[in-house]
Formats: C-alpha cells, sequence, structure tokens
C-alpha cells in the first residue's frame, strides 16, 4: 500500500469515527456532551499539528549544528594536501 | 578440505577480504578531485581496509580528466580508477557506469566537491560491519551532525523540507537528501535498478526503495562542508521540483 493509500485509509477512519459520533448516524444515543467535544476535533487536530510542526521545524533549526572545527580542519588539510601533492608530482 | 575441490580455498581468503570502491562522478572538479583523491587515500591508508577510487568524469571542460589521469599515475592505477563519459549524463547512470567496473563488494557513494570528508568513512564502515547493514548513510540531522556555510535561511528549508518527508514517507532515515553513503554492491544495484527521479529526489527515493525492499539502514552523524552555497542559491525552482518528487514518492510508494 501507498503512503498515499495508508493516509486515504486513516483520514477515512478518523472521518467516518468524528461523523459518527457528531451527527449519530448509529442511532446510539450518545450524550450530548461527547458529541460536543467530539464535533470540533478535526479543527483542534489539525491546530495541534499545526503547532507541533512548528515547534519542531523551529527547535531543529535552532539546534542545527554549525560544524566550525570541520571546516577549519578541512582548509588546514587542504594546505597540507597541496604541499604534499606538489611533492608527488602533480602540476596543478 | 583438500578431497572434493568443489571448495576452492581461495573463496575462505576471499570472504573475509571486504574490499570499498568509492565512486565519484565529476563535472569541473579540476581543482576538489586531487585532494579528495588525497584525503581518501590518507583515511584509506591509516585504516587498513582495501579499495579503490573510480573517477568518472562527463568530459569537464577544466581538465579534470587530465588531473585524474596524473593522479592515477602518483597512486598507482589499482587504486585510481578512471572511467569517463562524453557529457553530462545523470547521477543515477554514472552510479550504474561505476558499478560495473567496481571490484569491491561494497560501493561508497560521495560527493567530489569537500563537502563530504573520508575521515567519516572508516565510520561508516565500522557501523556496517557492526549492525551488517545493508546501507549506511550519512545524516546531517541527527547525533553530532551538522552543516557548515548555510544561513538561517538555507537551514529552515533543509529542516522544514526534511519535516515534511518525515511525515509523509516516515522513512526510518533521518537525512533522505543525504548522498554520502556506503551500500552493498549487489543492494546499489537493486535500487539504482528501480529508482526513476533526478536530483535531490532520486537520493531520497533510493532510501524509501531500500525500506520497501527490506533492506536494513544504519547512520552515522556527519558535517557537511558547504563551500557552493554561496554561489548556487537554493532557488524557487529547485523547491517546487523537491516538493514534486516528494509527492510523487508520497503517491506511488
Amino acid at each position: 500500500m501507498t503512503k498515499l493509500l495508508e493516509w486515504l485509509l486513516g483520514v477515512s477512519v478518523v472521518v467516518t469515527a468524528w461523523g459518527l459520533l457528531t451527527f449519530d448516524l448509529l442511532d446510539l444515543k450518545v450524550p450530548q456532551v461527547y458529541r460536543e467535544v467530539v464535533w470540533p476535533m478535526p479543527v483542534y487536530l489539525l491546530v495541534v499539528f499545526g503547532c507541533y510542526s512548528i515547534a519542531t521545524v523551529g527547535y531543529r533549526v535552532a539546534t542545527f549544528n554549525d560544524c566550525e572545527e570541520a571546516a577549519q580542519e578541512l582548509q588546514a588539510q587542504i594546505k597540507e594536501a597541496k604541499l604534499d601533492l606538489k611533492k608527488k608530482g602533480l602540476k596543478f | 578440505s583438500q578431497g572434493t575441490g568443489a571448495y576452492p580455498a581461495t573463496q575462505g581468503r576471499q570472504a573475509n577480504k571486504d574490499k570499498y570502491s568509492v565512486l565519484l562522478p565529476t563535472y569541473n572538479e579540476r581543482e576538489n578531485l586531487p585532494l579528495i583523491v588525497w584525503l581518501l587515500v590518507k583515511y584509506f591508508g591509516e585504516s587498513g581496509y582495501d579499495y579503490e577510487i573510480i573517477v568518472i568524469d562527463d568530459g569537464s571542460p577544466d581538465g579534470t580528466l587530465q588531473v585524474a589521469q596524473q593522479l592515477q599515475g602518483i597512486y598507482g592505477a589499482h587504486r585510481v580508477l578512471l572511467r569517463p563519459r562524453e557529457k553530462k549524463l545523470g547521477l543515477g547512470t554514472a552510479y550504474i557506469h561505476g558499478i560495473k567496473h567496481a571490484t569491491g563488494n561494497f560501493i561508497i557513494i560521495m560527493d567530489a566537491d569537500l563537502s563530504h570528508h573520508p575521515k567519516f568513512i572508516p565510520e561508516f564502515i565500522q557501523k556496517q560491519k557492526e549492525g551488517g547493514f545493508d546501507v549506511v548513510s550519512g545524516t546531517r540531522y541527527s547525533g553530532n551532525g551538522g552543516v557548515y556555510g548555510w544561513d538561517l535561511r538555507r537551514k529552515l528549508i533543509s529542516r522544514g523540507a526534511n519535516f515534511l518527508t518525515q511525515v509523509l514517507l516516515r522513512p526510518g532515515a533521518s537525512d533522505l537528501t543525504g548522498s554520502f553513503r556506503l551500500y552493498k554492491k549487489e543492494v546499489l544495484e537493486q535500487l539504482v535498478d528501480r529508482c526513476v527521479s533526478k536530483g535531490y529526489v532520486f537520493q531520497m527515493e533510493m532510501i524509501v526503495r531500500a525500506r520497501q525492499l527490506g533492506y536494513s539502514i544504519g547512520e552515522v552523524p556527519i558535517s557537511f562542508v558547504d563551500r557552493v552555497y554561496g554561489e548556487s542559491k537554493l532557488g524557487g525552482n529547485e523547491i517546487v521540483s523537491f516538493l514534486k518528487g516528494l509527492l510523487t514518492l508520497f503517491a506511488t510508494t
């Protein structure tokens, strides 16, 4: 199953459950309190996911390692390499 | 056992002998090629692993091939192999071309512009031996992996794109667009055969297909030193084609 199909399946299940509870389609006589909580859930969940995404990406950008030492080490090794290669006869 | 002759003695010896073929597709890397080869020779030499470097030059007009020939003279034709092509033909075909000439049982792919540092290769090899992994991928996003030379905008785009990829594809690897990896040779052959995308998305597709086929993937944090970013900004076009590729993978895998 492709990821798209997995998502469609998951979304269908959630929407069906939401629809059944909110509109009481199976005539289960669900208490009003539950229906009031379930009804705005899709929007709440989207908002929560949006906030989670922003927070996660923000955190990851803020903690993205800056490899200063790696850059310096590379510069030093480049110099060393050029000297050694010249000795070995490389014509740059 | 001496009697049967059905199991040659050399087979037992070779079974313990791993050889690593480094594929270096190059285009206009006249300045960087000697440096990357020097670093590869240094770190492989120190580690004692058997290796070869396969330079796949796509008809660079700047004389990359001539420099490669000099390097072959310095380090030997058993260490530096030249398998050039006439013009720029793309990465997937460069891998196929390289694999055909590789005598190693492991293939290492990396960039030739010094953004990937050979010092990580012994770590890749160690990781592969530890876990018996089919693929070992260098990651900039986890552990003490990181990047040098990226501004805030670039980091934001990178992390944002990676987040989106993780949500949509749940790939089981933290860095999908990275191209510093170690593959078992037969695994790479299988994957290149099945992949159809180009550019960043090609590297993503390789990992996604590897998971699909049940291959195991290990990760090693790497540092990525970007000396090119200043010259080639990540523009709208590339972002759009990345998104198209991501959605295609989402819908087809």
